[in-house]
């Protein structure tokens, strides 16, 4: 059906709401934050109206950069290794009785009521030498003695991808239940095993939702300051814990400012280039 | 024995037996079709045939090999889903090579014989356009090529045409069965449609509650039906029951029939006459008597409705041959013996 385009502007009328929302909640705090980045610090005191660009120029130096490297690399880890992980596992789930797939999903989705703070401590606890599970290992015979592995890169990397995996399966559940299942048995009556089914059929029809499900847990992990402190090293601290730290403990809003809004337009490039490659990858 | 052997195959889900003991001789570029209503087992059947289910008993032999154990993707077959499954993320082109790709086929082999096989579906120049642009009858000729890319050494098809509309669909039948005999193929259709059925098929497999109720050609499937159910599910009939009197002459709804003679050993029986065999004549001169009831003139046929002690019989005749009567009006029914068949009730 087609349906015709709205004439007058009575018939936007519904829009007033979601836009107002949008001001609300999204437009005037950015911009406030916007306008922050630009303000000067006042020593011993809060900060003033300005027009300046030392926060930024700050922020141009090789110690900033290096961790706003690693933030990304820490951020593109987490997603990667999430949809890795997450593609078979939602897969497989797809394939179960409805029953299961429920008592999976309920179990996944529970994850997401823990805060961060009972994740990192639990992690933490998982991976101490006193009471973690090096001590199973020992007791199993494959270690000689229990072991750290808490604060590690490891860590931070293991918290950080239990705490998206939950939305990364959220996403890709509805795509997957979608799929046809002909699709694959399509592909082995062609000859394909299922293994080289799954990566030559289930994985490119997939490839939209595998994008976005890229972008969200890049962007979700890349807010993440608590793991990167409780599980990690000084070296395993993300930008976000930086602004977290002169927002808060520091008192230099301005220039905790000036690093959010420079780490939202990375994040905005990062994301306009990989939906740039992809649909270059479509078009191919 | 060269082509396909089903060897009382079985499946059973849970305490639900869908396929019971099923024997069945497919020799080497035969077409088979395999009709029933749905749940009769036959896409089961087929599933197992191509290694997507595995039988609980019985063996499938293919050119004198037990394939029953061997994975989908060793059979070396073609198939045609009901949904097509055509790839959505590959060209026309991408979708037909695919059964090449996957067995390390060279690319410019791969392009040749891509090109051969939309030649023969008479697709030429279609190769790199998107699956998703194409229109149903595209689809199904491309799903077609896919599947017969390889040559495969049998070629499986399940309700490959139901998603069309009836004209493309009988067009469809006919271009099916031609590029069968062309290829010489051993070929296995499932589908709900008779006509499809007697249009395409060498042999017609009807199959109900999971077995096999008749196994012959189409006509003899038509003419000589093996019990009432093949006789009530292929064509339009009339089924009447019929018993033998003390005289041991046949009585068909209350009137003796003469000629008709029942197998000894059946004091009760079915007779079963196809509409375009009842014969109309006028009142007292034939088997029967009754009263028609109604008319239906579709130009190209004429059923006429005749009510023989509360029983309906359809006779159908072509608009030269129009009986004159009209509703309301008495009228014969000739029942001769070369026109009925005699079924176990």
């Amino acid at each position: 059906m087609r349906r015709e385009a709205p004439q007058s502007l009575a018939d936007y009328a519904p829009l007033i709401f979601p836009a107002g929302m949008l001001t609300v909640f999204f437009v005037i705090p950015f911009g406030t934050m916007i306008a922050v980045s630009f303000f000067q610090r006042l020593q011993g005191a809060f900060y003033e109206p300005a027009f300046v660009f030392s926060n930024y120029a700050r922020f141009l130096s090789t110690f900033f950069a290096g961790v706003l490297g690693f933030s990304l690399f820490l951020a593109i880890s987490v997603a990667v290794c999430c949809v890795l992980l997450g593609i078979p596992f939602t897969y497989l789930l797809t394939r179960m009785q409805r029953k299961t797939q429920v008592v999976w999903l309920v179990a996944l989705l529970s994850i997401l009521s823990l805060s961060e703070v009972i994740i990192g401590f639990a992690w933490s606890t998982l991976f101490s030498r006193t009471a973690g599970i090096t001590n199973l290992f020992v007791a199993l015979g494959a270690m000689e003695k229990p072991v750290a592995l808490s604060p590690s890169f490891g860590a931070v990397l293991t918290g950080m991808v239990y705490q998206a995996f939950p939305y990364t399966v959220l996403i890709l559940y509805p795509a997957l239940v979608r799929l046809d299942p002909t699709l694959t048995e399509a592909a082995r009556t062609l000859g394909a095993s299922p293994v080289k089914a799954f990566f030559t059929v289930v994985v490119p029809a997939l490839r939209n939702t595998v994008i976005a499900t890229l972008i969200m847990v890049f962007i979700f992990a890349l807010g993440s300051y608590l793991l990167p402190q409780l599980l990690g090293r000084p070296q395993h601290w993300t930008l976000s814990v930086l602004i977290t730290d002169q927002a808060i403990y520091q008192s230099n809003m301005p220039f905790a400012a000036a690093m959010a809004v420079f780490l939202v337009l990375v994040t905005l490039a990062l994301v306009g280039l990989t939906l740039f490659i992809g649909r270059k990858g479509e078009a191919a | 024995m060269s082509g396909l052997a089903l060897n009382s195959v079985t499946k059973e889900f849970g305490s639900f037996t869908a396929v019971k003991s099923v024997q069945l001789n497919v020799p080497h570029g035969t077409f088979v079709c395999m009709l029933g209503p749905s749940g009769c087992g036959k896409t089961t059947l087929l599933r197992m045939i191509a290694g997507l289910d595995s039988p609980t008993d019985g063996a499938i032999v293919l050119d004198d090999e037990d394939i029953t154990k061997i994975p989908t993707h060793k059979r070396n077959l073609g198939m045609v889903f009901q949904s097509l499954a055509l790839f959505p993320h590959l060209t026309v082109g991408e979708n037909i090579a695919y059964p090449l790709r996957i067995r390390g086929v060279d690319a410019a082999t791969q392009k040749k014989r891509v090109d051969e096989l939309l030649a023969m579906i008479h697709l030429t120049g279609y190769a790199d356009r998107p699956v998703t642009k194409l229109s149903g009858g595209q689809r199904q000729r491309v799903a077609i090529a896919r599947a017969l890319a390889i040559s495969p050494k049998l070629f499986l098809l399940d309700e490959p045409l139901s998603a069309l509309d009836a004209k493309l669909r009988e067009a469809m039948q006919v271009e099916l069965r031609q590029l069968q005999q062309q290829l010489g193929i051993t070929t296995i259709v499932v589908t709900h449609d008779q006509r499809e059925a007697m249009t395409m098929a060498d042999t017609v497999v009807v199959m109900n509650g999971g077995e096999i109720r008749q196994a012959a050609s189409p006509i003899e499937i038509y003419r000589k039906p093996a019990d009432r159910f093949v006789a009530d599910f292929i064509g339009m009939t009339n089924l009447l029951d019929t018993e033998t009197d003390s005289a041991g002459r046949a009585i068909v709804l209350g009137h003796a029939a003469e000629g008709i003679v029942l197998p000894d050993d059946l004091k009760k029986a079915t007779l079963s006459v196809r509409p375009e065999d009842v014969h109309l004549t006028a009142p007292g001169e034939g088997t029967l008597t009754g009263k028609v009831t109604f008319i239906r003139d579709l130009g190209g046929t004429i059923e006429t409705f005749v009510d023989v002690a509360g029983k309906q019989i359809v006779a159908v005749s072509t608009p030269r041959e129009r009986p004159a009567v009209t509703v309301g009006q008495n009228v014969g029914i000739n029942l001769t013996p070369d026109v009925c068949v005699v079924l176990k009730k």
